[in-house]
């Protein structure tokens, strides 16, 4: 009844969104790194100003859709700046201020979970702000961010296959248009399910693995 | 060494140090007596400036800590602390806790901090240890540790906010030892403690402060035997 030989003829186009999938998630989960690094300091930051931007920004991400992020990205915003972008940069983008806002969070929590007699510490032994922050948070707080970074790669690594609506040539892009002119549903859409899975589950392992190695 | 002038501390509206005055000298030994919420850690943090001074004078080894002027971390270099939670960096080994702060504030080489925080933990009995991790010890060995630590920069002055409380009862007798024989060589302290008997036997004078003040300071012979203060009285009753 299925058929899930013909699956072979696809892959060279499966790959091909595989392909988008990837570079879409590497690029902008890069971006939303450096992103959530300057937001999430901004979100601790006696700064005034600096902190409000981070705020706004993290909650008007957080109060959205994803979904909803990248169709207003595509679709309304080139209304507003008479300007379209190519449906793969729009991704990268997406995802990058998306991961961005949560990693700023991540950051953020991971910085206030150091109990504050650490700081003092540093303090009275004479290093200064920067350095009790630089040698003795940090350290601390980065390590404390690997587990919840990895789950948030995961979620915009999935995130990723909302793109499609957006047209970028993405895995699930791909796999739709394999599944509406074969009428092969089922064989494409779980060879799909399985690439997100593969990738997503040998992350788990590699972030296992860094997180042991960081143990002490 | 320290000079405190008509110190107030609030926290909001909550005035925590109602006016303090005192003098430390130099080698002296004075332990700070008192109940609780008392305002002792208030009191012994106001002297590093963990917390920012509402009013009043603060002078340490010549400095006003109120001056805009004064490098307030330099002054710290000079005032080692140790805490009631040892508050050592658990990423870092024993003797790298130790090497921090001589390494990046100081700026001595590491071959010199090296040795010179060996030789803190052999005064503090963990030579063996310094390649451990401070959760793999137990919390009598981090104080000490944590004593240490504080040495390694060289202090002219070390503050001690209940450095025993946090420990087990049979764990309390080596950290008080340690500070014993800091006492007896010489260096200036201030110690905030509930150990009645260490009060007793090392300090030059003790404080005993209630509800923002310093109520009765005296030796420790008169404050244990005759206090003039039905407070302290009261207080002695229930701790001893
Ligand atoms: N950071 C803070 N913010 C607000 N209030 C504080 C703060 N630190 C201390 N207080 C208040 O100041 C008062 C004195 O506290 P402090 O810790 O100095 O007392 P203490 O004498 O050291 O007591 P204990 O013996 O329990 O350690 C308490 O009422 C406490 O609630
Ligand atoms: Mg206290």
């Amino acid at each position: 009844m299925f058929d899930f030989g013909q699956v072979i003829d696809f892959l060279p186009q499966l790959g091909k969104g595989l392909y988008y999938t990837l570079l879409i998630s590497i690029v902008g989960l890069l971006i939303g790194f450096i992103l959530g690094a300057i937001f999430g300091l901004g979100r601790i930051s006696k700064n005034k100003f600096f902190f409000i931007i981070a705020s706004i920004y993290v909650e008007v991400i957080r109060g959205t859709p994803v979904l909803v992020q990248a169709i207003w990205l595509y679709f309304a915003l080139p209304i507003i700046l008479q300007f379209q972008m190519a449906s793969i940069t729009a991704g990268i983008v997406v995802i990058a201020i998306n991961s961005g806002a949560y990693i700023a969070e991540i950051v953020r929590g991971s910085v206030d979970s150091i109990n504050k007699g650490q700081m003092e510490a540093g303090r009275s032994l004479g290093l200064n702000k920067h350095q009790a922050m630089r040698y003795i948070i940090w350290p601390q707080a980065f390590k404390r961010m690997i587990p919840p970074l990895g789950n948030q790669f995961i979620i915009s690594i999935k995130d990723t296959s909302l793109l499609s609506v957006i047209l970028v040539p993405e895995l699930m892009f791909q796999g739709r248009y394999i599944a509406s002119n074969h009428f092969n549903a089922v064989e494409i859409y779980t060879t799909v399910a399985l690439f997100y899975l593969v990738i997503n589950f040998s992350l788990s392992l590699l972030l296992r693995y860094i997180e042991r190695r960081l143990n002490y | 060494m320290i000079t405190v002038q008509d110190l107030h501390k609030s926290f909001g509206d909550n005035e925590v140090l109602k006016g303090i005055n005192c003098e430390v000298e130099e080698k002296e030994v004075v332990c700070v007596i008192g109940p609780s919420g008392s305002g002792k850690s208030t009191f012994l943090r106001c002297l590093n400036l963990l917390e920012d001074i509402t009013s009043g004078n603060v002078i340490v080894d010549g400095y006003n800590l109120k001056d805009k002027t004064t490098d307030i971390n330099m002054i710290r270099t000079e005032v080692g602390m140790v805490f009631q939670q040892f508050n050592l960096f658990p990423h870092k080994t024993v003797i790298e806790n130790v090497m921090l702060a001589p390494r990046k504030v100081r700026k001595i080489s590491v071959q010199e901090a090296r040795e010179r925080g060996e030789a803190l933990l052999k005064k503090v009995g963990l030579a063996e240890k310094a390649d451990q991790y401070p959760a793999q010890l137990s919390g009598g060995q981090q104080q000490r540790v944590a004593i240490a630590r504080a040495l390694a920069m060289e202090p002219k002055l070390m503050l001690f906010d209940e450095p025993t409380s946090a420990l087990d009862p049979e764990l309390v007798g080596e950290v008080l030892e340690v500070m014993k024989q800091l006492a007896k060589e010489g260096m200036t302290m201030v110690v905030v403690t509930h150990e009645m008997g260490f009060a007793r036997e090392v300090a030059d004078r003790v404080l005993f402060m209630d509800e923002g003040i310093i109520m009765e300071e005296n030796t420790p012979e008169i404050i244990f035997t005759n206090p003039t203060s039905e407070r302290t009285k009261n207080f002695l009753n229930k701790v001893l």
